[in-house]
């Protein structure tokens, strides 16, 4: 959920497989300030740009139940007034200095962040850490950008029966996990969002031993220190910031099954998520292997999935595995098959879990592993093109209880990944009472 | 309280980053002409190619073959399947992405500098020799079938499609260069054979090039690498005759929130007055939170998650567009909250702080793009088809910085035209009704 369509310059969070990429040959410098906010400093030097970003611990998945879109509605509200800056002068700020800023919404965070050119990051400082206390919202305030919100969730979600589908897999997947509401919210229960929902959220969440902050791009590391010193660092530590404890889910017992029909739907398809593992601190080996499963039974036309379903038959037209490793609490391993006109749903399952059941028999083709890893290296130079993705890499990850020493790790833990690893994870996560099967279909009754 | 931002009138007054690209030509000794930045801190490439024309080489009878035909460029070529060749990229950790637009073929691709010649000769092959086999027609033809299909229940692609039409009718733009299922169901191998020949020749290519290669290495490449097209193809279309609707185009659809596409004629790139233009879109309707209409339609009213303006220059069209969604029972407030606003624009043009809020986010923002190797080759190819001379990126923030108050106002009086906006409407809009005369 980010704030402003246009300038969508950050990466999905829901990347299909996304091998990890590298800490090697970055030039990261990471120090916790007095007050426990944490700062990450990536430096390139190539162009004289900047990125701020503030990344807060924080998502959808901390709302109060009843009060589900909170955490996205109060960042549309850290744009208006604070003590200091009139409502909208925070982005009029930004694009008078040349630049640009936006702030997204995820289940585990929030994160605010401006690119300028590198000699304004003190300005962007200034006001990232007034912001980060002294919001000043009206009556009028509220209405209007939940009339705004509302209207986000009608162009994301009530217009795609996709993304409705997709909410009604969530909320079959978590019984009792906050995962399973959608990260924009409930329809009613935004509608019913107000000033106190607001502020109580903010008030709770929002303070420096909550917050992370990543400055990338041409800095000096030393600099940044005593910039964030001078603005962040004044401001007191939450002692009441209360311990990240989410309700969670019972063990799964029962194998779910969503139908979800609309007349807008013109291609049907299946979708199957797995509750699994993910990312944890110390701890990302099952990650590692479920990360590369993914890429092995789904990543593009050379997939396990497309040799069995778009290749050795003509099930399906599409095909997909996807993993969300980062969140701090059990993920799920996902996958998607699109059948073929002439193919039934029914059909287009069942072939999908046979070709599963053969990949457990068969095992890791070695030369398949061997490729994706050859990827998974390069993928260490490729991403240094990018200092904004390394900037989200460690703030997401930091973000969600990882450390700088289990980003930094993460390639190497990829790298040793073994067949054997991959085929246990995949044992573990292919347990179908663990499982939600869902049928997107068009309104009319198929055969 | 205001004493605290003393030091921001300091950084107001300070002049913007300016984007230090350093771009040399290269000539390959067989005639290709590219444009290099070379940064050999990171040790790949990035090299970025386009054929001019595009999808819009094609008679309407095979609407959808180049389309199609680009898909098919990885799948499968020389002595090599899909699979093959994939699993071929995959070893070497090179990635090429094809893509087709109304007005190119984009070939974007990126190598590490230790697999450079191996990456090259899988590329070549591709471009060169794609073979075209049965199994991957029909399994590609199934994906983009399904697209179309799909594509049709999608009220923002049924919009883009009406308006398309409405404006370009039987020019290639009017139509979706996706085809339809009709002409893409009846495409034969020797169409996609003919779209390969008419679109991937050397009398439209345009290349740029960042990363770790030298100029002599780089002229070998490209040789190699495209010396074997054929030297010309397809002759271009003729340029559209736009037709404007003006008034409301209603399209029902059972859906919630109505989107909304406008749009009017246009201007081009290269003419005298685009800077003026480009500054006056800002003010109204540009990507920003402080453009007039997003300032009046969302923060004032909530009535939209997004309101923007565009100036689309296509070449062979140029016109002036925006989009709008709002829930069925309030687009029609929305709708005359634009039109307001481009008839205030039109009548008075834009202040001076508005003036000035422009300039310094067109300028500032413009360093921003060059972020990356892969950002810096795609500029380079749209310079390049531009016709935009090799030092443009250090003059282009003086273009903008001369726009006058008086450029606006003239421009938009000239530009600007509320009464002919033609609205096409996609969902149950209520208290709209279609008025165009189609």
């Amino acid at each position: 959920m980010i704030r402003f369509p246009a300038l969508a310059a950050f990466v999905s969070f829901l990347l299909p497989s996304s091998a990890g990429l590298a800490a090697q040959n970055e030039a990261v410098t990471h120090f916790t300030l007095d007050n426990g906010m944490e700062v990450v400093v990536i430096e390139d030097h190539r162009s004289p740009s900047v990125q701020q970003m503030v990344w807060y611990r924080a998502g959808s998945a901390d709302e109060p139940k009843g009060s589900s879109g909170v955490a996205h509605f109060l960042e549309h509200l850290l744009f208006k007034a604070t003590d200091k800056m009139e409502s909208g002068e925070f982005s009029a700020t930004v694009a008078k200095n040349g630049g640009r800023d936006n702030a997204f919404t995820s289940y585990d965070y929030t994160a605010y962040f401006q690119r300028v050119a590198a000699d304004r990051l003190e300005l962007m400082m200034q006001m990232e850490s007034d912001r980060m206390r002294n919001i000043r919202l009206t009556h009028d305030d509220i209405e209007t950008e939940r009339d705004v919100i509302i209207e986000e969730r009608n162009q994301r979600t009530e217009n795609s029966p996709g993304a409705l589908f997709q909410e009604q897999m969530s909320a079959a997947q978590y019984l009792n996990h906050q995962y399973g509401a959608p990260v924009i919210g409930w329809m009613h229960e935004m509608q019913t969002l107000d000033l106190e929902d607001a502020l109580g959220f903010y008030e709770l969440y929002y303070s420096p031993n909550n917050a992370i902050l990543v400055v990338s791009g041409d800095v000096e590391p030393a600099k940044v220190h005593r910039l964030a010193k001078q603005y962040y660092g004044v401001i007191p530590a939450n002692p009441d910031l209360p311990e990240r404890l989410r309700t969670q889910e019972p063990p799964q017992t029962a194998e779910r099954r969503v139908i979800f029909r609309d007349s807008r739907v013109a291609q049907e398809y299946i979708s199957r998520s797995y509750l699994a593992q993910e990312r944890d601190p110390g701890n990302q080996k099952t990650a590692a292997a479920l990360t590369i499963l993914a890429e092995i039974l789904g990543g593009g036309t050379t997939s396990y999935l497309a040799e069995k379903l778009q290749f050795d038959t003509q099930i399906a037209t599409y095909s997909s595995a996807y993993y969300r490793g980062q969140a701090l609490d059990d993920t799920t391993f996902n996958l998607v098959v699109v059948p073929r006109l002439d193919v039934t749903l029914e059909a287009a399952e069942d072939a999908m879990d046979a070709a599963v059941s053969t990949f457990l028999e068969e095992g890791v083709d070695p030369e398949q592993l061997e490729r994706i890893k050859a990827q998974l290296r390069a993928d260490q130079v490729y991403s240094r093109d990018s200092a904004e993705k390394v900037a989200n890499r460690y703030g997401s990850a930091l973000a969600i209880g990882l450390s700088v020493q289990d980003v930094q790790d993460w390639p190497d833990i990829l790298e040793a990944v073994t067949a054997e690893d991959i085929m246990q994870a995949a044992r573990d996560v292919f347990d179908c009472e663990a499982s939600v099967t869902g049928w997107l279909m068009r309104e009319e009754v198929t055969q | 309280m205001r004493l605290i931002y003393a030091f921001v009138v300091t950084v107001l007054l300070a002049v913007p980053a300016r984007a230090e690209v350093n771009i040399q030509e290269v000539t390959s000794p067989g005639g290709l002409t590219a444009w290099l930045v070379q940064e050999p801190s990171i040790p790949f490439v990035a090299l970025d190619i386009s054929f001019r024309g595009g999808a819009s080489l094609e008679g309407a009878d095979k609407r959808g073959a180049i389309n199609l035909m680009t898909a098919l460029l990885e799948e499968g070529a020389g002595s090599m399947d899909s699979r093959e060749f994939a699993r071929a990229a995959e070893g070497l950790a090179t990635s090429f992405r094809f893509s087709v637009s109304d007005d190119e073929l984009n070939v974007s691709a990126r190598f590490l500098t230790e697999n450079q010649d191996a990456s090259v000769a899988l590329l070549k092959e591709a471009l060169q020799n794609p073979s075209f086999n049965a199994d991957a027609i029909e399994r590609v033809r199934d994906q983009v079938l399904s697209n179309i299909r799909s594509s049709a229940k999608d009220p923002g692609d049924i919009a883009r499609k009406t308006m398309d039409e409405l404006l370009y009718g039987d020019h290639p733009y009017g139509t979706s260069l996706s085809g339809s299922v009709e002409t893409v169901t009846a495409l034969t191998r020797d169409d996609l054979v003919t779209a390969h020949r008419d679109v991937l020749a050397r009398d439209r290519i345009f290349i740029g090039a960042a990363g770790d290669i030298t100029p002599q290495a780089l002229g070998l490449l490209l040789d190699e690498l495209l010396g074997g097209l054929p030297k010309t193809g397809a002759p271009m279309p003729p340029v559209a005759k736009l037709r404007i609707p003006s008034g409301i185009t209603v399209v029902d659809f059972a859906t919630p929130q109505s989107v909304a596409l406008f749009a009017q004629k246009g201007i081009e790139q290269k003419d005298d007055d685009w800077f003026a233009a480009t500054v006056m879109n800002q003010i109204l309707g540009g990507g920003s939170f402080e453009s007039r209409m997003m300032t009046e339609v969302r923060e004032k009213r909530g009535l939209t998650y997004g309101v923007y303006s565009y100036l689309v220059p296509m070449e062979l069209a140029a016109t002036y567009q925006g989009s709008v969604s709002s829930a069925n029972d309030r687009i029609a407030d929305a709708i005359s909250v634009i039109r307001d606003e481009w008839q205030k624009m039109a009548e008075n043009g834009a202040t001076v702080q508005e003036l000035e809020d422009a300039k310094t986010y067109i300028t500032g923002s413009y360093p921003l793009r060059f972020d990356g190797n892969q950002q810096i080759a795609g500029i380079l190819v749209g310079m390049q088809m531009l016709g935009l001379p090799i030092d443009y990126i250090a003059t282009r923030n003086d273009k903008v910085d001369a726009v006058t108050l008086e450029d606006v106002r003239r421009v938009a009086g000239e530009l600007l035209d509320p009464d002919g906006l033609a609205f096409v409407i996609v969902g149950q809009p209520e208290g709209l009704e279609t008025t165009a005369a189609n």
